[in-house]
């Protein structure tokens, strides 16, 4: 387990090593025609403007030691070092609500509401998800099951931030329940700051539970059918043990460990929607400033924030993996 | 095989659904290139391209349900009629266009279009309108820019928000009972002058060119009354029809899902059957490699790819392939480590069959059919990808796909205007695409898989 998250984590900095160097020399060259505009330094020509920035960049790109192959091994070491320590300088176009403009600052202002808005989603998700999946599955073939599996494959079939454009459109725009957007208006020392936070959180927290309850639903169905068919349950049933007493402690706790598997892949999927989502509803959180960086081209926010999710995605899969462990006895004598 | 794999594809009620959905998709897309102009294709990021239509025009048939909203006026050169008459050596041509207003709601805006051939004494343009209540209002009089060629073609448009119009309105605000100024002149040109609604009637516009040489003509002349509603699916932000976009987009995205399911298919088919096939060493290290690349966070890194390597849609394609064959792998290799120890396959073995052999010719045949079936399955995963980074704004900038319809859409706050027509169309479209290979692929699954099959044989 560990040998996979290191290893993602140098194939994802060896991957990002020569895209930050173009990267960072394609800002540099932004810098420099910034400057050169700023001072107003006239030129005779195109060329000799072109020579200059060349020339200028050829000589900020030694300093920063940018001229070297990225896959030197001193080089790597301190791309890894400065990207894990999320050393990446300055961004152009966004500060923090204090107004620093230094990218770590920026990212760990906005991953709390990001961590806030995905942990209480999937929290939510899962414990409707377990309890309607198992309903289903002890009725299995009812006109219930088949309206599950009926919302399953359609929610599957949407892409999660068109319904959260369809959410705003139906709740605020026709509605007017909830804010069009996300971003509370009060500033976080306000004492009503929570409940304004909570207020704007509800719509992009609807549209998250929403798209991704069904398939859990049925995922946890799908196993547990499969628990239920099997002879000890038969063997249960026969002593008496009551139906629902399976349902919900024998066969939940022997389909548990392949829903583990199975739940950390679609919650590793479900990451990437949840961040356009964000996007979609400006809520202040990592979603909305990528698609901002995105949009103005803010190298080293972007670079951040594929490492700092980069992350997060690893960890959410270690921890359903240390769940995997605790759900499965066999796991635990090895 | 294949031919009873159809049949029964066919016979289940999902597989039907799922392929009728497929027919009416692939009937789409022959309709965009049979009746629609290449051009709409090429230029549909082009704003010059789109100008004659109407900006943010809902769908048509809404006028069915709810009240009449004003529709798209475009009137050309043979709507027109001419009257010529020449004194003094100068030559009045006027173009009189008829209108008859009985919608509820005002014009979004109009242009009037022409285009003039003269010398060196440039033309005058003047721009009447008779209305019903025998008004008559000049909001435009100005000569066409001169210039020093001999012979040169002016073609130009005026809107509503012309500057020249803006102020001439100014000169009527007697007539009116109420302050003009806060209304636009597309509104106070149909207006009643007693409050600001509709005047219901025939509206006479004529477009009046003062031509002062005998080699000047007016070339094309045209009228256009910007409507709240135009065609099928309306119009968005920057005038284009969203039908044309969501036609074009059927191809692309049948293009973009089926390329991308094939080959991460073929992909992960071969990866899976070697490493289950070999088993041992070979496995394990293949399958760790494979772990690896599974819990590499899809969409981050591809945002990262696009942003460095560019944004084609056949790079587009490369990515998502080369993110989407883990899976694949994975279920292959577990089922041909099964199939390797199926009798047939060590009697082909024993007989001394070599490794590639038994495995194109044994036991890559019988996983074919649930290659098919990952393959449908694995479609929409591709297309809601694609959708997924053009909405983030890393699509293709020259193609019209749904997702930078959606992107459009986001961009201009489509979903807190209510611009439903915007949103809802494309999205569906993605979500029908989906729905009818997912439904393909599970039918298939479960008509095909080996393993699932072997108990009922």
């Amino acid at each position: 387990m560990f040998l996979v998250l290191f290893a993602t984590l140098f194939i994802t900095v060896i991957l990002l090593g020569p895209t930050l160097d173009k990267l960072l020399v394609e800002a540099m060259r932004n810098q420099v025609i910034d400057e050169i505009n700023q001072r107003t330094l006239k030129f005779q020509n195109s060329e000799e403007r072109l020579s200059y920035i060349n020339k200028e960049l050829q000589l900020r790109s030694k300093t920063f030691g940018l001229d070297q192959n990225s896959f030197t091994p001193s080089k790597l070491f301190y791309r890894i070092i400065s990207v894990m320590t999320l050393d990446l300088g300055k961004s152009h176009f966004f500060t923090t609500d204090y107004g620093s403009s230094n990218v770590r600052d920026i990212i760990f202002e906005k991953v709390p509401k990001t961590l806030l808005l995905f942990t209480t989603s999937t929290l939510c998700v899962t414990v409707i998800g377990i309890f309607l999946g198992t309903y289903v599955a002890g009725k299995e073939g009812s006109w219930w099951d088949k309206l599950n599996s009926i919302f399953a494959i359609f929610s599957n079939s949407f892409p999660s931030w068109w319904v959260a454009m369809i959410m705003i459109l139906v709740f605020a725009f026709t509605l007017h329940i909830f804010p069009a957007r996300a971003t509370p208006i009060s500033s976080p020392s306000d004492s009503t700051y929570i409940l304004d936070l909570l207020y704007h959180m509800a719509l992009p927290l609807i549209t998250l539970i929403i798209v991704s309850f069904g398939s859990w639903a049925y995922i946890v169905r799908y196993f547990l059918i499969n628990i239920l068919n099997e002879d000890f349950i038969f063997a249960k049933r026969t002593i008496g043990i009551s139906r629902r007493k399976i349902l919900y402690s024998h066969g939940l706790r022997n389909a548990g460990p392949p829903i583990a598997t199975a739940v950390a892949l679609s919650l590793a999927s479900s990451f990437g929607g949840s961040i356009i989502t964000e996007a979609v509803f400006d809520w202040p959180g990592m979603g909305k400033l990528y698609y901002d960086a995105i949009g103005l081209f803010d190298i080293p926010i972007i670079i951040g924030l594929t490492y700092i999710s980069t992350v997060i995605f690893l960890v959410t899969i270690f921890i359903t993996d240390i769940s995997y462990t605790l759900l499965d006895p066999r796991v635990k004598g090895s | 095989m294949q031919k009873k794999l159809l049949i029964d594809l066919l016979r289940s009620r999902r597989g039907f659904i799922g392929i009728s959905i497929i027919v009416f998709l692939l009937l789409v897309s022959a309709i965009a290139p049979l009746f629609i102009p290449i051009k709409s294709y090429i230029l549909w990021n082009d704003p010059d391209y789109w100008i004659n239509n109407p900006k943010t025009a809902a769908p048509f048939w809404t006028n069915i349900f709810g009240s009449k909203e004003f529709e798209h006026i475009s009137l050309k050169k043979n709507d027109a009629k001419i009257v010529s008459e020449s004194s003094d050596g100068i030559k009045i041509v006027n173009y009189e266009f008829k209108i008859n207003m009985q919608s509820g709601s005002f014009p979004d805006d109009f242009m009037f279009l022409y285009t003039a051939k003269y010398g060196n004494i440039p033309p005058v343009l003047q721009i009447d309108i008779n209305r019903p209540d025998n008004n008559n209002f000049t909001v435009y009089y100005s000569s066409l820019p001169s210039s020093s060629n001999i012979n040169t073609t002016f073609s130009d448009r005026i809107f509503s928000t012309n500057k020249n119009v803006k102020e001439a309105m100014f000169q009527y605000q007697s007539l009116f009972k109420y302050p003009i100024a806060n209304y636009e002149p597309q509104v106070l040109l149909f207006s009643d002058t007693d409050k600001p609604s509709v005047l219901k009637g025939t509206y006479q516009i004529s477009e009046k060119f003062f031509l002062f040489d005998n080699s000047s003509i007016v070339d094309d002349i045209g009228l256009i009354l910007g409507g709240k509603v135009f065609g099928i699916m309306g119009t968005d932000d920057l005038r284009r029809d969203l039908i044309v976009g969501i036609i074009w987009g059927t191809p692309i995205a049948l293009f973009i899902g089926l390329t991308v399911a094939i080959f991460s298919i073929s992909i992960g088919l071969i990866y899976g059957v070697i490493a289950g096939y070999r088993g041992k060493r070979t496995d394990e290290t293949m399958m760790r490699i494979n772990d690896i690349f599974y819990a590499l966070p899809t969409l981050p890194l591809l945002i990262l790819l696009s942003i460095t390597f560019g944004r084609s849609i056949f790079l587009i394609i490369g990515f998502l392939m080369f993110f989407s064959w883990m899976g694949t792998a994975k279920v292959i290799r577990s089922i041909a480590l099964q199939i390797r120890n199926f009798q047939y396959v060590e009697a082909a073995k024993l007989m001394g069959q070599s490794d590639l052999k038994v495995i194109f010719k044994h036991i890559i045949p019988q996983l074919l059919p649930l290659t098919f079936a990952s393959v449908a399955i694995s479609v929409p995963g591709a297309i809601l990808g694609e959708a997924a980074l053009s909405f983030i704004g890393l699509g293709d900038p020259s193609l019209p796909t749904w997702g930078q319809l959606l992107h459009d859409a986001n961009t201009a706050d489509a979903a807190p205007r209510g611009i439903w027509w915007w949103i809802v169309p494309p999205g569906m479209m993605i979500a029908l695409t989906g729905l009818a290979f997912f439904l393909i692929g599970n039918t298939l699954d479960s008509i095909a898989n080996p393993l699932r099959n072997k108990n009922k044989k």
